[in-house]
């Protein structure tokens, strides 16, 4: 069974449908990407799966089990994480904490043991310091832990909030535009993390405009144009199919390309 | 026969209920003027009232005649909301929630200090604009102070209304409340809109304390109190809302007086926290609450 | 050794409390101190939840007033011992603070402002009108907890003065250090994290709801202490230590001092206490100077005194 799929989602604002019936699986270990022009609703269809936008119509399953419009937090215990597209970073912490932070649900216990500052507490709090340092080590920001996260570059920032989400230790991860703003050396430390990540049995959903990098690490793509899917199929399949071509107009050719 | 006593008492209520709620919903105007223009709630809002009291008192005393004395004290007030925005609000332009609130109650503060430095601790009273012989309707006695009251309230929020609809200035302010950033493109000067937008709140709020002045008497100290139930008026209203300023003020005087009446005269300032809790546990958005989404 | 933050915080607070007395000119000034100690620890709470958590509160005072009645009403109508009676009014106000807070706390910006200075002035209306309970607008007596005599019985000499500002010197070291706990764990991570972005807390697996919760029941713990420590030591309560221009007062010690650091918010309540003793000879200056500061503080260094300084300095040092 898929460990994300997506049946029939759909919804408006101000009467206005910006996704409609869009329907697509991801399994453990995959990674399926989420293509199309600006105002396709890629992020649209990302805040209703994880739970920031309450879905109109349709619904979402983790694992089988129907978790259509549950709160965020509800879904992180269930083994979802995601970034943001316009980042969404505690500015006033450490880019330590940032991550430590995403470590919430293995490290929170009773709110008395953390007042009173009690060994439980300390040897939790200990163990995601850890776990954080790890995950920084792994998208290369180890050096600037100290430092305060407000302080770091755009393409820095991208790959803090992957640590973030991947301290919450999620079975289903969404990146929403993770190599946007990063030069060629860091969108290529991503590629490879992403692709790490999925072969760690991760189900990665990915909304990417950089389609060298689409092209090269997904095993299934779905085209959204309108706020409707008018494509789905492995990337060779989708790179030649004229829908998606007409959808792109002038950025047909770099789709080609990078296939090609 | 009997029953017409309660009736006459009810009457009696109504009408003073009408007169607060009428000053209540000018200061719910001030907050909505100033809110709509720049989303600060301004705490400094019942300062004006107090100021417009204490300003022609003291004008009176020194003989001026009282309409002159109540155009000094407008446009001083006016004056001094202008200052304010100038050199408080607009310097702190995009700062929190939190910060905006203190600059505000800090302000109000300085101009409750300064005041009872200048005109002293005592409590004052304007002479009622038309002397203080009442007229009698259905055995309830209406202060001829009343009526100058409630009608300055009608001017004030005919005149508004036809500055806002009929007037390029006055659609400008609408403009930039709406969106300021279109608003600018469009070529509206929103500094100016909002240095206006004080200035008419405060002037408002200091036309509000004149009429007053003769019913309830004015001191340095009554700015909060005002303030506070202006701001639970706008509140009921659904803030940003002119019509909703005049509604909740009505609304929020007529409870209390209906309070002090026949329940409890101890609980009637509690009668506007009270309405207040209510709205929000009822609308936690606020009653003309906006889109819930986030953009993320 | 290298000391931790919090190590270092709570060191340069212990020598100050310890020290400060050798400048005292007069026996006077332990007065002042406890002061200062007592409003610092309602204002370490405010740090919690309004420098932690980013939610503002100008009701805080409704608990430093059922904090400073329970001292006074549980021993008078219930034979309640008055250090009994701190605990039995900081749990009440925990639970109030719950009550109140779960519906108010889904509010924002200015619409929790109000609604939260709502309560408060409920708070003090009841305590100023309810005259046969709470002894009405003059206020009520409170007991002497005793612990003075007893520490005379055991051969230790305080004056009152001093005694008192020993006491609370100890409570606010020890508000100060769980304060600082609390900042350094999960929970604390969150209600920062929150702060800085709820939909990015929330997807990590924070209940922002629940988190906000725990940030005002703590806070109003932390304010309700200090109401009863004001009590007892004063030996009277009024019901104005209840009201909004006290809520107002605390708020604005928490965001002068700087709100996001403990140190900062006792700075704060030090600074805010001592200002009227410093202007005794021009007090009818007292509200323009502190409602000038309010502004200027705000205008000039948004995150307050103390993180705005430390700033300073380190972009000194570099």
């Amino acid at each position: 069974m898929s460990l994300l799929s997506v049946q029939g989602l759909g919804i408006s604002f101000g009467g206005l449908s910006a996704v409609r019936d869009v329907s697509f699986a991801v399994n453990a270990g995959e990674i399926v990407s989420v293509i199309g022009p600006n105002g396709a609703g890629k992020t649209t269809l990302f805040n209703m799966i994880s739970g920031v936008y309450l879905p109109k119509a349709g619904q979402v399953r983790l694992d089988g089990e129907t978790v259509t419009g549950l709160r965020p937090d509800l879904l992180a215990r269930r083994g979802l994480s995601r970034t943001f597209q316009n980042l969404q970073i505690f500015q006033q912490m450490s880019v330590l904490d940032n991550v430590v932070v995403g470590f919430h649900l293995h490290e929170r216990g009773p709110v008395l043991s953390d007042l009173l500052g009690l060994p439980g507490a300390r040897r939790r709090s200990r163990a995601s310091t850890q776990g954080a340092r790890e995950l920084l080590e792994r998208v290369g920001l180890a050096r600037a832990a100290e430092r305060e996260a407000g302080a770091l570059s755009y393409g820095a920032l991208k790959r803090l909030e992957i640590a973030r989400a991947l301290a919450v230790r999620p079975r289903v991860l969404l990146l929403d535009e993770p190599a946007a703003g990063c030069n060629a050396v860091e969108t290529e430390e991503i590629d490879r993390l992403i692709a790490e990540v999925a072969d760690s049995g991760v189900a990665i959903l990915l909304v990417e405009h950089d389609m060298k990098l689409v092209m090269r690490l997904s095993h299934t793509i779905v085209v959204l144009d309108h706020g409707e899917k008018i494509a789905e199929g492995d990337p060779a399949t989708v790179s030649r199919d004229p829908q998606v071509i007409e959808a792109y107009l002038g950025a047909s050719a770099e789709v080609i390309d990078a296939h090609g | 026969m009997s029953d017409l006593v309660p009736f006459s008492d009810l009457l009696q209520f109504l009408v003073s209920g009408v007169t607060v709620g009428a000053v209540y919903a000018l200061v719910a105007l001030g907050f909505t003027i100033i809110y709509n223009a720049s989303d600060v709630v301004n705490f400094a809002q019942g300062e004006f009232v107090m100021l417009g009291g204490m300003i022609s008192v003291a004008a009176v005393s020194a003989g001026l005649p009282l309409p002159l004395a109540a155009l000094i004290a407008i446009v001083i007030t006016a004056a001094i909301g202008v200052a304010l925005n100038t050199l408080a609000i607009e310097p702190a332009r995009g700062a929190p929630v939190v910060s905006l609130i203190i600059i505000t109650i800090g302000a109000s503060i300085f101009i409750r200090g300064v005041t009872q430095i200048v005109f002293g601790k005592g409590t004052h009273r304007l002479p009622p604009f038309s002397g203080d012989a009442p007229l009698h309707l259905f055995g309830a006695a209406i202060l001829p102070q009343s009526l100058w009251v409630v009608a300055g309230a009608v001017a004030i929020f005919v005149g508004l209304w036809l500055f806002f609809t009929r007037t390029l200035t006055g659609r400008a302010v609408l403009a930039t409340s709406n969106n300021r950033l279109a608003a600018q493109l469009v070529g509206i000067n929103t500094g100016f809109v909002m240095t206006l937008s004080f200035a008419l709140s405060a002037g408002i709020g200091a036309l509000a304390g004149v009429l007053i002045t003769p019913i309830t008497p004015t001191s340095f100290e009554v700015g909060i109190t005002l303030a506070l139930k202006g701001f639970a008026a706008a509140m009921l209203g659904g803030m940003g809302n002119p019509k909703g300023a005049l509604a909740g003020g009505l609304l929020l005087g007529l409870l209390e007086a209906l309070t002090a009446g026949y329940l409890s005269s101890h609980y009637k300032d509690a009668v506007a926290f009270f309405v207040i809790l209510v709205v929000l546990f009822a609308f936690p958005r606020g009653l003309y609450g906006s889109n819930p989404t986030e953009r993320v | 050794m290298r000391l931790s933050s919090k190590q270092a915080t709570l060191l340069v607070l212990a020598v100050l409390i310890l020290v400060s007395p050798a400048f005292f000119p007069s026996n006077y000034y332990y007065r002042v101190g406890a002061m200062v100690f007592v409003n610092a620890i309602a204002v370490v709470g405010i740090a919690i939840l309004t420098g932690y958590a980013g939610q503002i509160s100008l009701g805080h005072a409704g608990f430093v007033g059922i904090g400073g009645y329970a001292c006074a009403l549980m021993p008078l109508h219930f034979g309640v011992p008055p250090l009994l009676a701190v605990v039995l009014g900081a749990t009440l106000s925990g639970v109030i603070a719950w009550l109140v807070g779960r519906p108010i706390l889904r509010l924002k910006g200015y619409y929790l402002a109000v609604a939260s200075l709502g309560f408060g002035v409920l708070v003090a209306m009841v305590l100023a009108n309810e005259g046969q309970v709470t002894g009405g607008p003059d206020g009520i007596k409170v007991p002497d907890p005793g612990a003075r005599a007893w520490l005379t019985g055991l051969g230790l000499e305080l004056s009152n003065a001093q005694f008192w500002y020993v006491f609370t010197g100890l409570f606010l070291l020890a508000g100060a250090w769980l304060a600082l706990n609390l900042n350094d764990s999960a929970t604390g991570r969150a209600l920062r994290a929150l702060h800085g972005s709820e939909v990015a807390a929330r997807t990590v697996g924070v209940d922002v709801a629940r988190a906000k919760l725990m940030a005002f029941v703590i806070s109003a713990v932390y304010a309700s202490v200090a109401g009863s420590l004001l009590a007892l030591q004063n030996r009277l309560i009024t019901p104005d230590v209840a009201g909004y221009m006290h809520s107002i007062e605390l708020v604005t010690m928490a965001v002068l001092g700087g709100a996001g650091s403990v140190l900062g918010a006792i700075l704060g309540a030090a600074l805010l206490t001592l200002l009227p003793q410093v202007l005794t000879v021009l007090q009818d200056y007292e509200h323009v100077v502190l409602g000038l500061v309010m502004m200027a503080v705000m205008i000039f260094l948004p995150a307050g005194l103390l993180p705005s300084a430390q700033r300073f300095m380190r972009g000194r040092g570099e």
